[in-house]
């Protein structure tokens, strides 16, 4: 019979085998990491040697690392190892300032392949797929990350890289494609223009499956993917800092992503105290590799929002899951003591049908007091009554009220007002003078 | 008998009344008849144009919120007895008008109705003898 997992005795270890194999191999991470430029002065000031970790709760005492600390050591100052045994660097722009680089050892591109083939198993593809990757290549992680990861399970993975949408149809037609990895807005795009082709993805292709990721989305884009191209579309959670993709995946239970704990340590902490939050809770989620050697990292902050999905998955797994990505921390604002992500904002909008995807959060100070003004565009006009608009607009204060507890302005507004949705529009306003 | 009305979504901000109007001119559609009703925070333009269809097609190709209904036009002579009297009508038979506009052309008088039942309208002017017109008739006006 065809076995469930791809590395059984790892993916099902006991919890308490699980815990000890974290806190050997954080010890070793930890010893590793001191042997760097940066590690060995941030940690070596502090006293911190592999022997001050006795549990897994000593690695609270360390103290973070963050993307800053990144840029700042540009290119190789956290790099542990000597440079005959990196053998290669990835790369991510930076907006402002240096970018970030990660180094790997063939050790670590190893791991790294067999996590990602880890979750592709998962999810039911085998040596036997077609898998085709519409990720760019060269710096950017989803690229090689997948490619080496879908070879390892031995699937034939076709490097179609990114764009050529016509293309891409042509290869998914020609070889057979049965999964795809794309980010959402682009496995919208390919639907789009099969159907523009006249090609049905349901009785034209062999697609049974799709991994998307990269890109945050909710529960109904996820469906609405589903049911357009008639396969299973799964969650993928990975950044470069933590190598690339396979950090976490979703099971076929679809119901939160495996984070692998054999390889990281994870935390979710309040991003204003900076204290561990209990698992359930949203804040940030805090990373320690556990397997890398060219570049360990110790509590590195990622900015992205999550939470702990406590209990126990029915796949059998034991590695604990997060929720789907809720947003950046940055992104997060504090209105009368209340964390709020635009992401539970938005959650709200799309159930309304008649509204549109635009919106836009300002908060300001009135009268000495916070206040949350929540615009929303309009979708097509579904009524001209007032008395209908007014209902519409008290519906949405009270449920955004009910998520995010605190009573927001709701001012519908015109179709094409708001910034557009494409690219990375301002979701938040925070006109506030303290904030 | 119903005409084809649109109803536009205004936010309350300077200019835009002009830009939908201008929409709608650059599309040669012919304006019969228009009203705004407004609240503190955005407003409804209601209009009765020589071609809905088309109206509606610019304006949702122009990304304004638009949409179309049905409504009743009566005419009768433009006296405020009359008026009082066709409402009256409505009125006694229990028929709700959420909202009346009308405009005239020196004697005659024309009402858009909004109500909850057309068909209800027909019967009423049926019974009472009230003059219904049709989209062309009004067109024509
Ligand atoms: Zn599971």
């Amino acid at each position: 019979m065809d076995n469930l997992y791809f590395q059984p005795e790892i993916e099902t270890m006991e919890r308490s085998s699980l815990e000890t194999l974290q806190l050997k191999r954080l010890k070793e991470s930890i010893g590793t990491a001191l042997r760097s430029p940066f590690y060995s002065t941030r940690l070596g000031k502090l006293g911190i040697t592999p022997d001050s970790i006795r549990t897994l709760g000593d690695l609270r005492r360390l103290p973070f690392t963050t993307k800053e600390d990144l840029r700042s050591n540009y290119p190789f100052g956290l790099v542990a190892v000597p440079a005959d045994r990196v053998v290669r660097l990835h790369s991510s722009s930076g907006t402002t300032g240096n970018p970030t680089v990660i180094c790997h050892s063939q050790h670590d591109l190893e791991c790294w392949a067999g996590r990602v083939a880890r979750c592709l198993y998962m999810v039911g593809l085998r040596n036997t797929d077609v898998f085709q990757n519409t990720s760019g290549y060269g710096m950017f992680t989803g690229g090689l990350g997948f490619q080496y990861g879908a070879e390892l399970l031995g699937a034939l993975t076709v490097p179609a890289a990114a764009g050529n949408t016509v293309r891409q149809i042509k290869f998914i037609r020609d070889f057979g494609t049965t999964a795809i990895h794309a980010i959402p807005s682009y496995a919208f795009r390919l639907y789009e223009v099969m159907r523009e082709m006249g090609i049905s993805p349901r009785t034209d292709t062999r697609l049974t499956t799709l991994v998307i990721g990269a890109e945050p989305h909710t529960e109904a884009q996820r469906r609405k993917i589903e049911e357009a191209f008639g396969v299973k579309a799964y969650n993928s959670f990975g950044m470069s800092e933590m190598s690339g993709p396979g950090v976490a995946f979703e099971c076929p239970c679809q119901n939160g992503l495996h984070l692998w704990e054999d390889c990281y340590i994870m935390e979710i902490i309040d991003p204003e105290t900076l204290e561990p939050l209990p698992d359930g809770e949203v804040g940030e989620l805090v990373l320690t590799t556990l397997d890398r050697e060219a570049m360990p990292l110790i509590r590195y902050r990622t900015r992205d929002l999550t939470r702990i999905i406590p209990g126990e998955c029915p796949c059998g797994r034991t590695h604990r899951r997060i929720d789907r990505i809720k947003g950046r921390s940055d992104d997060m604002f504090i209105v009368k003591g209340v964390n709020i992500f635009p992401m539970q904002i938005e959650k709200i909008l799309m159930q309304f049908r008649e509204l549109g995807t635009n919106y836009l959060i300002t908060v300001d100070t009135v009268n000495s007091n916070d206040e949350v003004m929540v615009e929303v565009e309009l979708g097509d006009l579904f009524t001209d009554d007032y008395s209908q608009l007014q209902r519409l607009t008290r519906d949405i204060t009270r449920q955004l009220k009910d998520e995010i507890l605190v009573t927001p302005k709701v001012r519908l507004v015109d179709r094409g007002t708001l910034p557009q949705e494409t690219g990375k529009a301002v979701r938040v306003k925070d006109l506030r003078k303290n904030k | 008998m119903t005409i084809k009305q649109l109803s536009v979504f205004l936010e309350n901000k300077s200019g835009r009344l002009n830009e939908v109007l201008g929409i709608l001119g650059q599309a040669d559609i012919r304006i019969i008849a228009a009203t705004v009703a407004d609240t503190s925070e955005y407003g409804i333009l209601r209009l009765i144009t020589s071609d809905t269809a088309k109206a509606y097609e610019v304006l949702k190709a122009n990304r304004v919120s638009a949409q179309q209904s049905d409504v009743v036009a009566l005419t009768c002579n433009s006296t405020a007895a009359e008026f009082a009297e066709q409402m009256d009508y409505f009125t006694r038979e229990g028929l709700s008008v959420e909202y009346m506009y009308c405009f005239s052309t020196g004697e005659k008088a024309f009402l858009i109705l909004r109500t909850s039942d057309n068909a209800m309208v027909d019967a009423i002017a049926r019974k009472y003898g009230l003059d219904i017109i049709t989209e062309k008739e009004l067109l024509s006006v």
